[in-house]
């Protein structure tokens, strides 16, 4: 096959890798403000989660106790941001900002008490991290061309943790449209005084898609720290959390135009890394910064224009308060 | 005799400082159409709510066919089978029929085969009360009159006895009404119990078998309304006598003052509001709007008012074109003696955290008397705003006390106070007795009555159909954003009014016979 298939292939595959927490931030997001619940703390909530991750599977050598942890830390946050935004009907953005602060600086300290390497988590071996699967007859499908290739390269070859993205973007649409749970958690982001007429609890299922939100921000952290790193560092999660946020709005709120905008996301990301040192002809050599902004600015040209109106669900933000009148 | 489907006794409830429901009891029997009538503030949908298990009484017990309950959320009133149809409808937008029907009634964790279940008992009542509904209709293109019909449709399919409807009319044509009256008739008929909750007198002579009436959070009594009329009611509700109807004697109307030819206007997605209306307002006359909420009469107010641009036709005062929403914004607009008293005086007439003298001010700080350069003589501004108080009895007269404090009459009486106080040529009226108490209702007629003899001209905008027949010389009725017809209030009747509300034209204005 020739070298631009090969690239292409490589393309992909390191833009599938590059897009997962994203995957896992923007289904997080997707199911927080669907019940009505804005949520930009979800780079709060996976930085705390790689940091749960990382920390654990350093002392513990088992990738599977590492995401318990990143799952739990994330979760304790989610529950934060769930107390101060449902229960107390603060400013949900507020509490969000408080998040992403909080874990931010809580992981630069505590991981330099407690490993004294300026903020980093010891590096983890083999054992401990979750490591890529080699699918079943993808050594012999290689020299298949086209489909073998695509299956060897693309398809097989990443963790456990992609697979699980993967597989929670038709497992989320099942939820949200099929099940009892989704029309209500749907309904509560739309209008939560009918379901509190309908007898239905608003906080219960507010807090339910909040602790859900926890979870898979505590899978993304983990997805970071422990299956594309080897120990977490400082700061890792590099706006992900933010990028996730805008590739949900460029969703629509919907969980498989969600995958296309994390696949999409990823894709830049993984161009940016290819071309960085590139000369071009008649420009030479893109400084590095630029590159790197590259995904900011497309996702700002894209957001001001080119996806249409995005309607956000109508109650997203807004404290519910029974009226008093 | 059997037990009263509804006891309620000794209902107390507090929100703060406010007794909303004193010691309040009230039996409603079974298979009867039950009026709650009250001013707002009464303690009408407080009563309601509690009932419903949206609030918790303080004190006081409830039984529902002659068994105590305890109804602490809205599932244990529906499991007693109540069911409400909110005056704000309690629907998701984005749903279609059978999902916003189907809501905490799932009949289990996947929604397909509740769905199918749902859809067969929609089929079902619509076919049995002619409620005409498609099951798979998206919410959000629903018109109002079916909205309230998902929201009873609703009620039913979760197997309620007990119906209560909060102000069901407010949105609805004379038609609708009826229609509704009679399916409440026959569900009554059929042993269901129906409470009304409604502030429209007549209503309540046309459809229910007793009222209970309901004033400051005491219940005064509950009558049979064969034995009662319109008057009693009304002097229950507010303690004393009060006229209902308005006098007026006959106008005087002069020259054009305001003539909109053609007018045009789109909303933010494009979709035509108000479609090539034309008409004049002289001075010495009061014209009104009548139609059903939502059918342009905001968006021509707005229009003519500076707030909206519109995209075609022309408005002129007193013979000058304006440019309204451009060049003529309301500050413009006022000094060419136009004044526009809000159809929604919290979203647009005052600010509710501000002291009633600012809320007083508003759109007028700019007048000299008031202070000079940037600042603000605020003995002026206070002293004024005593005067207007006292001018328009807004009680209590203290201008330092917040907006957010008085009544509703006070409220909408500072706004009246404020625009007409200045003298307009122009009086362009929205809802000016909306969320008013029937004492504050009189006094407000005879203010837009007695700014009409002073030679002004006043344009009326209501979606209370006798108020803008009571007021107007000339009444249009428009549906849909177009003026579907012109009459004089003496020479049509409800049913006529009523066809023009629902859209079905006719120009050749009828003869009184």
């Amino acid at each position: 096959m020739s070298e631009a298939f090969q690239i292409i292939l490589l393309a992909v595959d390191s833009a599938i890798r590059l897009s997962v927490p994203l995957l896992f931030a923007c289904l997080a997001g997707l199911y927080s403000e669907r019940a009505g619940v804005v949520d930009i703390g979800l780079e709060g909530k996976m930085l705390i989660g790689a940091f749960a991750a990382g920390a654990v599977a350093s002392l513990v050598p088992n990738p599977w106790l590492g995401l318990l942890a990143a799952v739990m830390a994330s979760v304790l946050f989610a529950l934060v941001h769930g107390f101060a935004s449902i229960s107390q009907r603060g400013n949900q953005i507020v509490s969000g900002v408080a998040i992403n602060v909080l874990a931010s600086g809580l992981t630069a300290i505590l991981g330099n008490a407690w490993f004294g390497q300026g903020g980093r988590t010891p590096q983890l071996p083999s054992g401990a991290r979750f490591n890529e699967i080699t699918l079943p007859l993808a050594e012999a499908a290689r020299s298949v061309p086209l489909v073998g290739e695509i299956y060897y390269q693309v398809i097989s070859g990443h963790s456990v943790l992609v697979y699980i993205a993967l597989g929670l973007v038709p497992l989320t649409w099942f939820l949200l449209y099929r099940t009892r749970w989704g029309l209500r958690l749907r309904a509560v982001g739309e209008n939560p005084a009918a379901v509190d007429t309908a007898g239905l609890s608003v906080t219960r299922l507010r807090y339910s898609a909040v602790i859900m939100a926890g979870i898979l921000c505590g899978f993304g952290g983990a997805y970071l720290a422990i299956a594309q790193s080897a120990g977490f560092i400082t700061d890792m999660t590099a706006g992900k959390g933010f990028i996730a946020l805008a590739a949900l709005i460029f969703a629509k709120w919907r969980p498989l135009p969600a995958l296309g905008a994390c696949f999409l996301f990823g894709l830049l990301d993984a161009v940016a890394l290819r071309i960085q040192g590139v000369s071009f002809p008649g420009i030479g050599q893109v400084p590095v910064q630029a590159i790197q902004a590259l995904p900011y600015i497309l996702t700002v040209v894209l957001l001001a224009g080119f996806i249409g109106k995005a309607t956000p669900p109508k109650a997203v933000g807004v404290p519910y308060l029974k009226d008093r009148s | 005799m059997p037990a009263p489907a509804i006891q309620m006794t000794g209902i107390d409830k507090r929100f703060g400082a406010v007794h909303a429901n004193n010691a309040v009891s009230m039996t409603v029997e079974k298979g009867t159409v039950h009026g709650l009538i009250g001013e707002n503030g009464a303690g009408k949908s407080t009563l309601m709510s509690i009932l419903y298990g949206f609030y918790h009484a303080d004190a006081g017990s409830i039984a529902i066919n002659g068994k105590p309950s305890l109804i602490r959320t809205p599932a244990d009133a529906i499991h007693s089978g109540i069911g409400m149809v909110h005056q704000h409808f309690m629907l998701v937008e984005t749903f279609t029929v059978v999902e916003n029907v189907m809501l905490g009634a799932e009949g289990g964790a996947f929604t397909a085969r509740g769905a199918s279940a749902v859809r067969a008992k929609l089929q079902a009542l619509s076919y049995a009360y002619g409620m005409d509904v498609n099951p798979d209709a998206v919410v959000s293109e629903l018109a109002v009159g079916e909205l309230q019909r998902v929201e009873i449709l609703k009620a039913l399919v979760k197997g309620a006895d007990i119906l209560i409807l909060d102000e069901p009319t407010a949105v609805l044509t004379p038609t609708e009404v009826e229609k509704l009256f009679v399916l409440l008739r026959r569900l009554a008929g059929e042993g269901k119990t129906i409470i009304i909750v409604t502030h429209k007198l007549k209503e309540i002579m046309a459809v229910t078998d007793r009222v209970s009436v309901m004033r400051r959070g005491e219940m005064v009594g509950t009558v049979e309304t064969s034995n009662s009329s319109p008057a009693d009611l009304a002097e229950l509700m507010v303690g004393r006598r009060v006229v209902l109807t308005v006098e007026k004697g006959p106008a005087n109307p002069q020259g054009v003052v305001l003539d909109v030819k053609d007018l045009t206007v789109r909303d933010a997605r494009g979709t035509v509001r108000l479609d090539h209306v034309s008409f004049q307002v002289r001075a010495g006359e009061i014209v009104g709007i009548a139609g059903v909420s939502g059918n342009g009469q905001s968006e021509l107010l707005e229009a003519i008012a500076g707030i909206r641009k519109p995209a075609g036709g022309a408005v002129s005062l007193n013979g000058e074109l304006l440019d309204c929403g451009g060049r003529d914004d309301p500050t413009a607009l006022r000094a060419k003696g136009l004044r526009h008293v809000p159809e929604d005086r919290h979203r647009m007439g005052l600010v509710k955290p501000f002291e009633a003298a600012e809320s007083a001010l508003l759109g007028c700080s700019d007048e000299p008397g008031f202070g000079s350069g940037p600042f603000l003589d605020r003995d002026a501004v206070l002293a004024d705003c005593v005067r207007k108080m006292e001018a328009f009895d807004v009680r209590p007269a203290d201008p330092r006390l917040r907006t957010a404090l008085f009544s509703g009459g006070n409220q909408q009486k500072i706004v009246l106070a404020r625009e007409i106080e200045r003298d307009p040529k122009l009086l362009l009226i929205g809802q000016p007795t909306r969320g008013v108490d029937i004492g504050a209702i009189e006094f407000i007629h005879k203010r837009i009555i007695a700014l009409r003899d002073a030679g002004k001209a006043v344009l009326l905008v209501s979606t209370e159909l006798d108020e803008v027949l009571a007021l107007s010389d000339r009444v249009l009725v428009m549906c849909g954003g177009r003026i579907t017809g012109e009459r004089r209030p003496e020479d049509t009747n409800e049913q006529d009014m009523g066809l023009l509300m629902a859209g079905v034209s006719s120009d050749a204005p009828k003869v009184a016979a």
